[in-house]
This record gives C-alpha cells, sequence and structure tokens, in this order.
C-alpha cells in the first residue's frame, strides 16, 4: 500500500505522483484531501486529490515542493512507498449539471482542477477550464486540461504566456452566461480576486480553501474560517465554501502565523546541510 | 492485625517544580522496589474490598498488592494483567482519589493505600521484565473464527481489542491517525503519560494479543461502518471519543495566537512540536499565557505552556477552585510549576493588535449564586466588573465533543442531540445491528478509565453474543 507507481517532474518544483491505495482510490471523489505524513518527525500537510484509477487502485497527486515535509515526499521514487497517508478528508465538490461551469486552477492547483472538469463534463456542463501562474515555465498540464474541456484559457501573472492577469475572466463573464464558477488555488488573492469578478456578475462561486491544517479530521481547529460570519472548520466543513461569504482577511493573516517558523526550519535545514550542530533548539 | 496501622503513604519521588518547569520529562519518577515493598505491607487485606468495587475494571486490587507485599511480582503481574490491558496507563492518569483510593480503609484513618503508584510500578516492571513477568507470554483460547471492527484505539478502543482478543476473536482496530493511542498520546503530555508507555501498551496488544492495528483510517469517510459490516466483520465497537474541540464564541476567537487544547497539545504531543525545528511541526507561544478552562485538559495545556517558557501562565475559570473538573493532583502540579489561578473570571472577547494576533482578553468578575443542574454554584456576572488581562495567547480549553463524520455517514446509528451515540448504559449495545460502542462517544468527554470500563463492559456483552 502507498506504493509508488508514476512520478513526473511537471514544472520546477512541481510534481505529480501517483501511489497505490485501494480504499482512497476507491472512495476519493473531487475537490476532496489526503492528508500525508513523512517520516517520525514530519508534518501533516493536506493535498488536494487530482484523480483516481479506481480499477487500479491508484491515486494521483499533484505538489509543490515549498516545505521539508512536501520535498520528502518528492524525493520518494518511483516504487517506493508514501509513510502515512489518510483520507479521503473534507467533503467532496457538488457536482451536477449547471449549465455553463468555469473552473480554476492556480499552479499547482491546475492539477485538482483537472479532476473537477472531468467530472462536470460527465455530468453534461459545457466546462471552460483555465489556469494560471507566475510564469510561462510554472503552467501545468496544459494539453490534458485544454484536451478535457470546451474552451480553455492560460493566465500568467506576469504575461509571459497567455492572458496578464485574471481580467480575462471578466471578459468571458460579459461575453456568455456562465452558471458557476470553481476556484481552486493555494494563494488567498486569487481565490479573492475570482470572488471579487463573479459576485459583479452574480455568479455562484465555490472556492477550495487552503488553510494550515494539522490533523484534517476535525480534531484541532486550526484550519477555522469566516464564512458568512460563522467559524466553520476547512477540514470537516469545507474544503470547498461560498466564495462570496469568506472573510479573506482573516484567511490570509491565520496563514501567515507560523512563516518565521518556515524560515527558521530552513536555515536549521541548511545548518545541517553544511555540518552545524543544530543551535536553534528552543532550550 | 497484630501490626499497628502505617498512616502515612509512602512518597514518590518527583522532579522539583523549578526543574520540571523547564523539561518535558515525566514529572513523578514511580516508587522504587523497596518502596513499592513497603507500600503493598499497608494494605491490610480487607474481607470485603472497598476498592475493588469502585475500580471501572474492578481490579483484584487486593490480590495484586498481597504478591507484592510477599515480593512475589511475577504473581502480581499476572493478576493485574488479567483483569487491565493498560496498567502503566491507568497507574500514571487515572483518578484513584475519587476511584479505588477513595474508599480504601486506611483512608478512614489516614492515607489510603497508593493502589495508583503501586499500579504504575508493577506495570512498568512486568514490562521491562517480560521474561520473569511472563505477560509476553499469554496462552490465547482457540481462535472462534468470528472477527471485529474496533474503531478508535484509544483507552476504549484498546481495552475492547484486548478483551476481544484474549477471549479468541480476531480483532482489527482502525486509528485515523498515524499514530496510535488516541487521547492517551495526543492529548495527555508527555510529561505526564511518556509516549514510549503508550507504544508499549499499544505493542503488547498488537504482539502478544494478535489484534491488528489499521492507521491512518479515518472510518466514515473512508470505508463506512456499514461497509466494515458489509466486508464480514461480525460485530463492530466504536471507540471514537470525543475530539472536537468547543470554543467560547467570543469576538476575536479567531485571531492568531487563539489555540484552541486541542490543537496546542496535538502539536506538541502528537507531533513533537517541542523538538522543532528538529521536527517539522512548529507550535507558538505567548509571553503570559490564558488557558481558560479548568479540567485536566486544562491543566496540561497550562503546564505545557510553562514549559515552553512563557512568564506567566494563566488558568482563567469562571467558578472557584472547589468547582474545577481537574485532579487535585494536577492542580497542585500545576501551582508548584506557577501556574496562576484567576477564579471567578469569565473572559467577554479577545482583543486584536495591528497583526491580527492576540493584545489581551476582556473578562468580567463572577460571584457564585444558587446551586445549577450540575450541583455547583452557578456563576453569575458581577456588574460592572470589565477589566482587561494582559495576555499574548489563549487557548480555550473548555471541553470537547464527538466528532460528527461517523454519526452523518451512518444513517440508523441513534445520537443525542450533543452529537453522542445513544447506548446501553450496562453493555454499550447501540440501536444499530452489531454495533456497540463505548467511551467519550457515549459519554461525552470524561476519563480515560471511565471510557476503559465501558469498553470492558461491552466486550463482555460482545463477546456473549458472538459466541451465541
Amino acid at each position: 500500500m502507498n506504493e509508488i507507481v508514476a512520478k513526473k517532474e511537471l514544472a520546477p518544483k512541481i510534481k505529480f505522483i501517483e501511489f497505490v491505495n485501494d480504499n482512497i482510490a476507491r472512495k476519493t471523489k473531487p475537490g476532496q484531501f489526503v492528508v500525508v505524513q513523512m517520516g517520525t518527525k514530519g508534518e501533516r500537510f493536506p493535498i488536494t486529490v487530482s484523480g483516481t484509477n479506481p480499477n487500479k487502485g491508484t491515486v494521483r497527486l499533484v505538489f509543490n515542493e515549498v516545505g521539508r515535509s512536501s520535498q520528502k515526499l518528492g524525493a520518494l521514487s518511483k516504487g517506493e512507498v508514501i509513510d502515512n497517508i489518510a483520507g479521503p478528508l473534507g467533503n467532496p465538490t457538488e457536482i451536477k449539471k449547471f449549465g455553463t461551469v468555469l473552473c480554476f486552477g492556480g499552479g499547482v492547483m491546475s492539477g485538482p482542477i483537472s479532476y473537477e472538469v472531468t467530472a462536470f463534463k460527465e455530468a453534461g456542463n459545457r466546462v471552460i477550464a483555465a489556469i494560471g501562474a507566475r510564469n510561462k515555465d510554472l503552467l501545468i498540464l496544459k494539453t490534458e486540461l485544454k484536451a478535457l474541456s470546451d474552451d480553455f484559457y492560460i493566465s500568467t501573472d506576469d504575461g509571459s504566456e497567455g492572458h496578464k492577469g485574471l481580467d480575462f475572466l471578466r471578459t468571458i463573464f460579459e461575453k456568455e452566461k456562465v452558471d458557476r464558477v470553481i476556484a481552486m488555488s493555494v494563494a488567498t488573492v486569487t481565490l479573492r480576486t475570482i470572488s471579487e469578478l463573479t459576485k459583479a456578475h452574480g455568479i455562484k462561486t465555490i472556492v477550495s480553501l487552503a488553510p494550515i491544517m494539522l490533523d484534517g479530521t476535525g480534531m484541532c481547529g486550526v484550519c477555522r474560517v469566516s464564512v458568512g460570519g460563522e467559524t466553520k472548520f476547512t477540514c470537516s466543513d469545507g474544503p470547498e465554501f461560498d466564495g462570496h461569504l469568506v472573510d479573506w482577511d482573516l484567511l490570509e493573516s491565520r496563514k501567515r502565523i507560523y512563516s518565521h517558523e518556515e524560515r527558521l526550519s530552513a536555515l536549521f535545514d541548511e545548518d545541517q546541510r553544511k555540518g552545524f550542530s543544530s543551535s536553534m533548539c528552543r532550550r | 492485625m497484630a501490626e499497628k496501622l502505617k498512616l502515612n503513604r509512602v512518597p514518590m519521588d518527583k522532579q522539583a517544580p523549578e526543574i520540571r518547569r523547564r523539561n518535558p520529562n515525566e514529572v513523578a519518577s514511580g516508587y522504587t522496589y523497596e518502596q513499592s515493598t513497603e507500600e503493598a505491607k499497608r494494605c491490610i487485606q480487607c474481607k470485603k474490598p472497598g476498592c475493588v468495587p469502585n475500580c471501572p475494571v474492578n481490579i483484584d486490587i487486593p490480590g495484586f498488592i498481597e504478591a507484592m507485599a510477599e515480593g512475589d511480582l511475577p504473581r502480581a503481574a499476572k493478576i493485574l494483567y488479567a483483569t487491565n490491558s493498560l496498567p502503566a496507563i491507568c497507574g500514571r492518569v487515572c483518578p484513584q482519589e475519587t476511584q479505588c483510593e477513595q474508599t480504601c480503609a486506611l483512608g478512614k484513618k489516614g492515607d489510603p493505600v497508593a493502589i495508583g503508584r503501586l499500579e504504575r510500578f508493577m506495570a512498568d516492571w512486568a514490562r521491562e521484565n517480560q521474561e520473569e513477568s511472563g505477560i509476553g507470554k499469554v496462552s490465547l483460547p482457540k481462535a472462534t473464527g468470528k472477527s471485529v471492527a474496533v474503531i478508535g484505539s484509544g483507552p476504549a478502543g484498546l481495552t475492547c481489542a484486548a478483551d476481544l482478543a484474549k477471549a479468541g476473536h480476531k480483532v482489527v482496530m482502525y486509528e485515523a491517525l498515524h499514530l496510535p493511542g488516541g487521547v492517551t498520546y495526543y492529548g495527555i503530555p508527555e510529561f505526564r503519560l511518556p509516549k514510549n508507555i503508550v507504544q508499549a501498551e499499544v505493542d503488547y496488544l498488537v504482539n502478544v494479543l494478535g489484534v491488528e492495528l489499521q492507521l491512518n483510517q479515518v472510518i466514515g469517510r473512508g470505508a463506512t461502518v456499514d461497509e466494515l459490516l458489509s466486508n464480514g466483520y461480525d460485530a463492530l465497537f466504536l471507540g471514537i471519543g470525543a475530539g472536537a474541540p468547543m470554543f467560547l464564541n467570543i469576538p476575536g476567537e479567531n485571531l492568531n495566537m487563539v489555540y484552541s487544547a486541542n490543537e496546542f497539545l496535538v502539536r506538541l504531543n502528537l507531533m513533537k512540536a517541542y523538538l522543532f525545528p528538529e521536527y517539522d511541526t512548529p507550535v507558538k507561544i505567548g509571553k503570559k499565557v490564558a488557558v481558560v478552562g479548568a479540567g485536566n485538559v486544562a491543566m496540561d495545556a497550562a503546564r505545557w505552556a510553562v514549559r515552553l517558557g512563557a512568564e506567566e501562565v494563566y488558568i482563567v475559570y469562571r467558578r472557584t477552585e472547589a468547582e474545577m473538573p481537574a485532579r487535585m493532583e494536577e492542580r497542585e502540579n500545576a501551582k508548584e510549576e506557577g501556574v496562576i489561578f484567576k477564579l471567578l473570571t469569565l473572559p467577554t472577547a479577545i482583543i486584536p493588535d495591528d497583526q491580527s494576533s492576540v493584545k489581551a482578553m476582556q473578562c468580567v468578575e463572577m460571584e457564585l449564586g444558587e446551586p445549577d443542574d450540575s450541583g455547583r454554584r452557578r456563576p453569575i456576572v458581577k456588574p460592572g466588573s470589565d477589566f482587561i488581562l494582559d495576555v499574548d495567547m489563549v487557548i480555550p480549553a473548555l471541553g470537547t465533543r464527538p466528532n460528527p463524520i461517523i454519526a452523518k455517514t451512518t444513517p440508523d446509528l441513534e445520537t443525542t442531540r450533543y452529537g453522542t451515540v445513544v447506548a446501553d448504559e450496562i453493555t454499550g449495545k447501540t440501536k444499530k445491528d452489531k454495533v456497540w460502542a463505548g467511551g467519550d462517544i457515549v459519554t461525552g468527554a470524561a476519563t480515560v478509565i471511565s471510557a476503559m470500563g465501558a469498553a470492558r463492559r461491552a466486550a463482555n456483552d460482545m463477546d456473549a453474543w458472538l459466541r451465541n
């Protein structure tokens, strides 16, 4: 179980893996996530699932190598085993025939958005897929998403490929009637911008939130967000919420709480690589 | 009774407060062999012992203590393990003062026998001397051919799994996290219950009793209860505890530096954040920390805060010390370590700084009125008593409620409006065919030993039913 059967680097520091886990493959639906934990000292961290193959019993993940734990996961080769992986967690996306659905995947979340696009197509929708990244080198799954969708858009923050920024969405909404938007991105500002855009057009918008998580099962509450004035746990009540009701300022500030510690971790690892003894332990 | 009664118990060595304030190691060091023998000899071997019926799992307390007094440790270990599969845990965290020790005959004139300390010594000895104690060689009965799924590997799950395995059934225990033990792992701190002890108790179930442990299994999200039953289990036990934290529902509770006690403890106990950055999971600590609540969990959080280097740590509680649910021993330990009890105080808002973190906590003073439903005097707000408590971290420790995942995905499982599962008080049988439940999932947050007692009774009923 949890053996990696396929692995690819999709872009610098963005990895794709497919691993065997019958239970997760059988039960996961678009929008759900798994929690991964590596080694005795690793963190628990969530990854939204990018697809499954229930017949082969395999699960696909696309993830950024941003911290120590995701780097450990990214370092595994085909044939190696992920230490701990729990899932599926969170609630599935509401998939049904809405008419025209626009699915936006920012950066690494182009992976899970391909899972959504497939499901919304199967449910009989016209699906517009759009992906975004900081620059053209970080765009992933272009060919796949183009093939899966009815219409396909590319955007980059710096304009190095496709549309520059997210304004192209406004043009789409002005041109045709979109019944629902699904937006996935680890960058809160992207989700916020899209939600503000769609609000002006009165389009129901579902956003997949990525706050800090710990257990991922509803036990700790670190992932609490405010939606429509009510506190919700992203892991057990979400991870998807109505983007027009999310308190974005709160989410952004809660995501920053450990930025100092993240730097400490990186410094510590650098020291270790250089062979210094640990000088930063708490006492 | 030729000998004169020894009225004072043998004291147990503890790390001095100024030392233990700065390390995560176990506070009490446990009896030595000599101390344990001396204490065991204090037991007067009552004909009708008061201790046994007051133990939720009815350990033959005079039996194992008599063997200890005679120096026959293997016999003592055998008696202890016959009725308790987790003695090293119970000896450390049971509230003996309100159970076995409360009804000890010696308690009428002096100190009751230190049953918990003796249990702890015996369990530790038996584990460290497996050959001599014989606990590693249990002869299991012939397999019955029946199989049972136990959901949760906390105190209830472990007890139920052990009892059913000893009865000859095939037991598979499912745990949602990546480490087993439930609250004994993620909830109770290292300084009260070292994690290698929890691991050893679980290893005993797996290696000696043949229980199969499956980690990372969130039943309800992955396989459901109904799927497990239709996949061939003859019976199923729900010991999933009460894992979802409650908050105060006051303004400012979603600020950074407001941690649920569960989050704070999971980071420290399960993920070992006190060893960051060697371990990957971080935790923050304030200079002045308010823990809101006064149960054992609140004491655990406050005492961790002390160990992480907070300058001032408060227990903020709306009643007085007399009404506190925490064990006396934990309250004393906390006070010795410098935790300040801020009593008759109710938080009304958490005030933000310009970084969306905690600047202070607004509170009101309370006074006690007439007794309420719980028999405790009801706290009432003193009008005009608002004040600001200068803190930069707040930890609500207000108790937990059941995680709703299993209830939501098991349509015919009857639950109460508190989310607990309805089960027979004696047998633990739920209204759903083939399903039993016990521990916090039935009672709401309670103690390790009460969960074990409920699991023991459920295991008995399940065993009888499986044999029919």
